[in-house]
């Protein structure tokens, strides 16, 4: 069983599991944080943006100044943004069997998969995942298409180049792999080879294995995984949360017995408490507006926001900033309000109580009723219209990089009124707000991350005692920036196998049994007999057919039927030669009995010997061994049959036949 | 025992006799147990089972009887005791009843003895009886001790507990007689039962079952508690385990302070710190084990060596650190109980000296920041106190607690910088729970106010100074916070700012520079009560200092805006009784202080409140309102005599108008009426409160004669007429405007001093007598085998 590690970010995983005859796709999540090297793609003209200097070499060598900008001390790439993709090299992607789908942030880099590797599986996820997932790259490809950009820098990618750029240009990896978005014909083709699953569901593949997704906590739809034959287990955990938000509750028990669990996607930001979190954003969110400053919540169009617009529901009345408004600008902000409305099964208990009331599970519908919360596609048309500030905006991309909060960013930026909210733990927002020094605009970091931190995930391996944890190399040593931190990591008993980017893991286990069925007819004819108290035996000659995956012992074809010489050998062509059977025997041979045994049918001078695995008996008389171990019984004389038999007979006695 | 309680008691002792009739609610048998308790001391129990047979004969049927109830054969039992306390009426019962009761033959041997009720009463019973020696004869006749013995490992916590107090109680009677006139009689010619009980103990301090040491440990410690006669001395050397060796009781503590696990030492520790006379050694062996957990956390967190550490030169105790480090509940627990101690310990005059405030400072220091997990771990005992005490909760308050106390004591410069660092660093995080964040506004409040009292500063301290501009900040985002407890802490926190710098020309600048004063305005909205009454007082505080937001409207720059109008708004409007309560004393305190909003108009000010309030449904409200009435008194007629409870705080205001003008003032505000009609309130403190009131304003304006015959004019008729009406619960009539004449002679018409006796007695005075138990048990009674015949 191998494990193929094709994503070296640890909350947006792509993994490869060799499991029997199968080759899985364990989630197949897409490194943004790439596009942090690159400049914001403004919906409107900026003029800053346009005119940033163009970088140069120490020695003035400004031949990448078309590719290369510099801004406040920073460089950043001049082109269309560029995303770091799984590793394609790794294993022939075209082998891969079937893809699954944790949640919908674990599935951004699907069309590259599906439709560049020669992928002719499935994919399996659940309905909102696909949903949701499908919103987010409608918005990606929205973001980047809208705002086209006729150059696309490749110079700097340059192995001896690179190493000329300063830092984070320098270090960045895999460069050459960098690929641009894909376009939403790619989105539609690959989410048409999606099948859609329900919790629990079981799905045989090839008759090999099954697989099941289990409710995960942490997302609309999202699932953590069983992979299992009829010996062997695997549990695959990504993004799963134990906290009460809307998604349905964690599926815990279902974990239990596994031979391995692979466990990826934890929180980013271990040390910070969501509640806190949320505290804080309501805290700053209220103080600005006050203030007659704007909010601006750069963020995905699904998730957190809900839970957050829930929060600001129940906040702003007793804040008094009823009459603040909320704008919500996504390509699928309407959408996305939308669905998570609809998706109640997929909901925590509370809220699809509240389905059968009847009343919307979520409370932004009051919101949008009220007139307090207002959704666009976009900064132009509507929205101009009726924008008014002092105003909470909601708005993506979460990396600063393309999207309306560019826009904001431009607008906003300038003013010390203004506060920018960074909940989204995806990106480092020092980064994201590099291309904007200076700036004037308050910055709060209040990430929400609701996924399993350490101390939840040792009393979930605890619970589930999965027998080896396999999980990125990053949750097995401190964070780098909290080295002495030495509780966040996992700690469990034998310590996690731990793996990177591109490593293909053996994991630690073997595989000992396979389930063989039994004809019923050949099963009637089986006659057990009871050795042991509790255990019976009995022997069966018959054929093993093997099909799909699937072990079947059939009745063997009668024995060969000596008439007619055609008949016979067609036989013998199909059917092994069934040899006459020697009787079975079990049982152990009590030494001292088999000496009395002896000396009362006349031998004499019998010595006996312990040895390592048993005894040997030594009749010096006939110059006879008899060598007694656990699974065997040697009886070594001198050409002499009869003594043999004998011997073989007085043995015989103390087994049991059958 | 009057009459009518003689007449009831047959009948109460045939229910209880009869087992047909379940008493349905113990706690009545509990209180009839007190009367006669009570009745026993002022009266002859002889006499009174003489004159009443029927206790007797319930006394000698219950033991008998087969199906009784556990709990009135228990009440049995210990009523028995308390008659045969007395010696002459345990002579009359030994013979017959108490050997039934108490004997082997009694409940002793039957199935009901299973239940501990009854095991209880047992011992209660034999509590109350064994008060004289011929009580000792009759336990050792009967063999009740050895009975005592097996119920100290009764399965019955209560039983077990009482059964060793009993012991002590036994053993101290035997002893008894000889402790005045012998000096220190040796253990062999104490008395039987004496002997009998120091054997059992010494017996079971050697035993090897840890449960009977314990038995025996309780006992001793309570005898040694409870008297100090020469006889417990002996008992002391006697001791096999606390005699045996020629230690005494000082080197004894010590041995255990050293072997003790530092769970176990640190409560004895203290114990021995707490000692006004106890030898220097001990005492610093004592501090020694109490500093040990913090010395061990310095030591796994010091980086630079040179460092003052907290017990320098001493081994490190490595049990210690096993316990800090065994698990997450033994660190938290022995880190939250030093932390308890040492701040229990640190304001006593006895305290350890030199005490060691500065490595005390860096250990509590160190362990928030361990809690935050911002301290940086020198060693792998630091690693894993940092992983153990991140977040934790429970060390944070502790720690918060115990700075707290530290600030006393204050400490170098750049110290006290640090402590003011972490505090705001737990002010700041996010991650703080409300609980946490609570203790640090009251150790910041602390620190803040022992830096002020810095040798020669005014006003706030140097650090108080460069602090506030960095709390104010925190201060705004906490009242923005969407959890309740945190906006009531940071306004209950503001409102003791102001109150002690609210004069201080820096803090108002900071204060007025910063949104905190429109903020704590708009939480007077909050949906939360207990926010919006804390916002009340913190307005009203800040109104009072001249601090509360400087106005919207450009129009009138020159004044605050007036908060009485919100605020009268919230006393008559609000739907919670806390934000009430908050603005009449916020008010009060306005009258006393004399705010501008009241001085501008007082008597309309007094009116409209005292109007508002007498409708109030919540009494702390009424009460408050008479409070108010009360100062505003004490300003139009002078000081209340000393004699009066309350005390106004206004320096002297001007001379006393002449009285008629004053009791022309006292009409138009109302505040006779108010007074009147709280004098029938329906809640007791209001009426007293009331009547308090009224008689510091009869005695006022007695001296000014009496031109007037009380009950003379027909306007106090109308009044009488009026607050009879009130008494007797009618609510509705207002008293209407009236002559003061009129009211000063109702005033003097009312028995105010004999209405003030009947509200001390009680409300409840009636309901508690022996006449209405005894009624009500009936009663009950009469009510079940109602029940049961309906089932007919």
């Amino acid at each position: 069983m191998k494990l193929y590690c094709l994503s070296g970010h640890p909350t947006l995983p792509c993994n490869v599991l060799k499991f029997k005859s199968t080759t899985i796709m364990l989630d197949c999540g897409l490194d943004m944080t790439s596009t942090l090297n690159f400049l914001p793609l403004p919906l409107v003209q900026s003029p800053r943006l346009s005119n940033l200097p163009g970088w140069s070499l120490k020695d003035g060598n400004a031949f990448l100044d078309k590719e290369l900008k510099e801004c406040s001390g920073h460089v950043f790439v001049d082109s269309v943004p560029e995303f770091c993709l799984p590793e394609t090299e790794l294993i022939d992607l075209s082998t891969v069997d079937v893809i699954l789908i944790s949640n919908y942030h674990c599935m951004m880099a699907l069309p590259y998969i599906t439709e560049h590797t020669g992928f002719s599986g499935t994919v399996y996820a659940t309905e909102p995942t696909v949903q949701i997932g499908r919103l987010l790259m409608e918005e990606l490809v929205n973001f980047i298409e809208r705002v086209p950009k006729a150059q696309s820098a490749s110079l700097w990618k340059n192995k001896d180049i690179q190493r000329l750029l300063p830092s984070p240009l320098k270090d960045a990896v895999e460069v050459s792999t960098w690929r641009r978005c894909y376009t939403m014909q790619e989105v539609n083709s690959a989410l048409s080879k999606i099948q859609l699953v329900g919790y629990s569901q079981k799905i045989e593949l090839f008759g090999a294995v099954q697989v099941t997704p289990l409710s995960s906590g942490y997302a609309l739809g999202s699932s953590n995984w069983i992979i299992q034959s009829h010996y062997e287990k695997v549990s695959y955990v990504s993004g799963s949360s134990l906290l009460t938000t809307h998604p349905q509750p964690m599926d815990q028990a279902s974990l239990k017995n596994s031979d391995v669990l692979v466990l990826t996607g934890l929180t980013q930001i271990p040390t910070a408490n969501p509640d806190g979190m949320v505290g804080e954003f309501c805290s700053n969110l209220a103080l600005t507006v006050r203030n007659g400053g704007n909010v601006l919540v750069p963020c995905y169009p699904s998730g957190v926001i809900y839970d957050l617009l829930e929060c600001l529901y129940q906040y702003i009345d007793s804040a008094g900033l009823s009459s603040v408004p909320l704008y919500f600008i996504s390509p699928v902000a309407n959408s996305s309000l939308e669905f998570s409305q609809i998706f109640a099964e997929w909901l925590c208990h509370n809220k699809q109580s509240k389905v059968y009331l009847p009343e919307p599970p979520f409370p932004h519908a009051e919101l949008i009723q009220t007139n307090k919360l207002k959704h666009y596609p976009s900064i132009h048309g509507d929205f101009s219209n009726d924008f008014r500030q002092p105003c909470v905006v909601f708005t993506g991309h979460p990396s600063l990089r393309f999207g309306d909060v560019v826009h904001f960013m431009e607008l906003w930026g300038k003013s010390s009124l203004n506060t920018v909210i960074f909940t989204e733990p995806d990106f480092s927002y020092l980064e994201a707000l590099a291309p904007y020094q200076p700036l004037a605009m308050k910055c709060i970091y209040c990430p929400i991350d609701t996924r399993l931190n350490f101390i939840q995930v040792s009393k979930l391996l605890k619970e589930v005692q999965p027998l080896h944890v396999v999980c990125p190399e990053q949750y097995t040593q401190p964070p780098p920036a909290q080295s002495h931190r030495t509780d966040l990591v996992i700690d469990c008993q034998p310590p996690a196998t731990s793996y990177r980017r591109a490593e293909v893991l053996t994991l630690p286990f073997k595989r000992r049994y396979e389930r063989i069925e039994i004809m019923p007819e050949l099963a009637d004819s089986l006659v057990p007999m009871e050795i042991k108290p509790g255990i019976s035996l009995a022997t069966v000659s018959a054929v093993l057919h093997t099909k799909d995956n699937k072990h079947v012992l059939q009745p063997p074809p009668r024995p060969a039927q000596p008439t007619s010489g055609k008949k016979r050998k067609r036989v013998s062509d199909d059917v092994p030669d069934c040899k006459v059977l020697k009787p079975l025997l079990s049982g152990s041979i009590p030494v001292e009995q088999f000496v009395q045994t002896l000396e009362k049918h006349g031998f004499s001078d019998i010595k006996v010997e312990d040895t390592a695995k048993g005894h040997i008996v030594l009749l010096q008389e006939a110059e006879t061994l008899i060598q007694i171990e656990e699974d065997s019984t040697h009886i070594i004389c001198d050409n002499d049959e009869m003594l043999r038999v004998r011997l073989r007979d007085l043995v015989l006695k103390f087994l049991q036949k059958f | 025992m009057d009459h009518e309680c003689a007449r009831l008691l047959p009948a109460v002792c045939a229910v209880l006799a009869d087992p047909r009739q379940p008493v349905a609610d113990d706690t009545c048998l509990e209180k009839l147990l007190d009367w006669f308790k009570t009745v026993t001391e002022a009266e002859s129990s002889l006499l009174l089972l003489q004159e009443n047979p029927c206790l007797l004969e319930l006394l000698s049927h219950v033991p008998t009887l087969q199906d009784v109830s556990a709990g009135v054969l228990s009440f049995s039992l210990r009523l028995a005791g308390i008659f045969a306390a007395q010696e002459d009426c345990f002579q009359y019962l030994q013979v017959e009843l108490l050997p039934g009761l108490f004997g082997a033959a009694g409940p002793l041997s039957r199935a009901v003895w299973a239940v501990p009720t009854v095991r209880s009463g047992w011992i209660q019973g034999l509590r109350s009886l064994a008060q004289h020696p011929s009580a000792l004869h009759f336990l050792a006749d009967h063999g009740a001790v050895d009975t005592v013995f097996s119920l100290q490992g009764d399965a019955s916590l209560f039983v077990a507990s009482a059964a060793g107090q009993l012991l002590v109680h036994i053993l101290a009677l035997s002893m008894g007689g000889r402790a005045e006139g012998h000096t220190c009689p040796q253990g062999d010619d104490w008395p039987t039962c004496a002997q009998k009980i120091v054997g059992h103990i010494e017996e079971s301090l050697c035993s090897t079952d840890t449960s009977r040491v314990t038995q025996a440990l309780n006992v001793l410690t309570t005898t040694f508690g409870r008297c100090q006669s020469p006889w417990t001395e002996v008992l002391w050397e006697h001791s096999p385990v606390l005699g045996s060796s020629d230690l005494g009781p000082w080197e004894m503590t010590a041995q255990a302070l050293s072997r003790l696990g530092p769970t176990q030492a640190g409560p004895l520790a203290l114990g021995v710190l707490k000692l006004h006379l106890c030898p220097q050694a001990l005492r610093t062996q004592a501090f020694g084990v109490l500093l040990q957990p913090l010395a061990c956390v310095l030591k796994a967190t010091t980086q630079a060596p040179g460092l003052p550490g907290l017990l320098d030169g001493t081994s490190e105790d490595s049990v210690v650190a096993d316990a800090l480090l065994s698990s997450k509940s033994s660190c938290v627990g022995l880190l939250c109980r030093t932390l308890a101690h040492l701040e229990e310990l640190q304001p006593l005059p006895q305290h350890p000296s030199p005490w060691p405030q500065v490595p005390l400072l860096r250990a509590v220091v160190t362990i928030l920041r361990l809690c935050d997990g911002s301290a940086v771990p020198a060693s792998s005992v630091g690693g894993c106190l940092c992983g153990t005490l991140a977040g934790c909760v429970r060390v944070q308050r502790a720690a918060l607690d115990f700075l707290g106390t530290l600030s006393q004591g204050m400490g170098p410069q750049e110290q006290v910088t640090q402590v003011f660092a972490i505090l705001l660093e737990y002010l700041e995080r996010p991650d703080s729970s409300p609980m946490v964040l609570k203790k640090a506004f009251q150790a910041t409040l602390r620190w803040l106010l022992s830096s002020a009292r810095t040798p020669g500063c005014s006003g706030l301290g140097p650090h108080a100074v460069l602090f506030l501009p960095e709390l104010f900040p925190v201060l705004q985002k906490r009242l923005c916070s969407p959890c309740w407890e945190v906006r009531d802490s940071a306004l209950e926190f503001l409102t003791q700012l102001s109150r002690h710098w609210g004069g201080q020309a820096d803090f108002r600048h900071v204060l007025l520079e910063s949104e905190v004063p429109e903020l704590t305005q708009q939480l007077l909205q909050d949906p939360e009560s207990y926010v919006r009454a804390s916002a009340v007082t913190a307005m009203g505080e800040l109104s009072s200092r001249g601090l509360h937001a400087t106005p919207t409207s450009p129009e009138q720059p020159e004044a605050q805006q007036s908060l009485l109008p919100e605020f009268l708004h919230i006393l008559s409007a609000d739907s919670e009784g806390f934000p009430r309560r908050a603005v009449m004393q916020v008010f009060t305190e306005w009258l006393r202080g004399g705010h501008a909003d009241v001085a501008r108009d007082t008597e309309r000010f007094m009116a409209t409140v005292l109007q508002v309030v007498s409708r109030d449904l919540d009494w702390e409200v009424r009460a408050q309102g008479l409070e108010l009435a009360l100062v505003f008194l004490g300003q139009t007629l002078g000081q209340p005599g000393p004699h009066c409870p309350y005390t106004v705080t206004l320096p002297k205001a001007a001379p006393p108008s002449p009285l008629t003008e004053v009791l022309g003032a006292l009409c138009r505000v109302r505040l006779f009426e108010f007074a009147f009609r709280a004098l029938f309130d329906c809640d007791r403190p209001v009426a007293q409160k009331s009547c308090d009131l009224l008689l510091f304003l009869r005695d006022k304006t007695a001296p000014y004669g009496s031109p007037w015959e009380a009950g003379g004019s027909p306007d106090s008729a109308s009044v009488e007429a009026a607050l009879q009406r009130w008494q007797a619960g009618e609510q509705g009539q207002p008293l209407g405007d009236l002559e003061p004449e009129a009211m000063l002679a109702t005033l003097r018409s009312i028995d105010l001093e004999g209405l003030r006796g009947t509200l001390a007695q009680g409300s409840d005075h009636v309901e508690k007598s022996p006449q209405s138990l005894l009624r009500d048990m009936l009663a009950t009674v009469g009510i079940l085998q109602e029940n049961q015949a309906d089932c007919y």
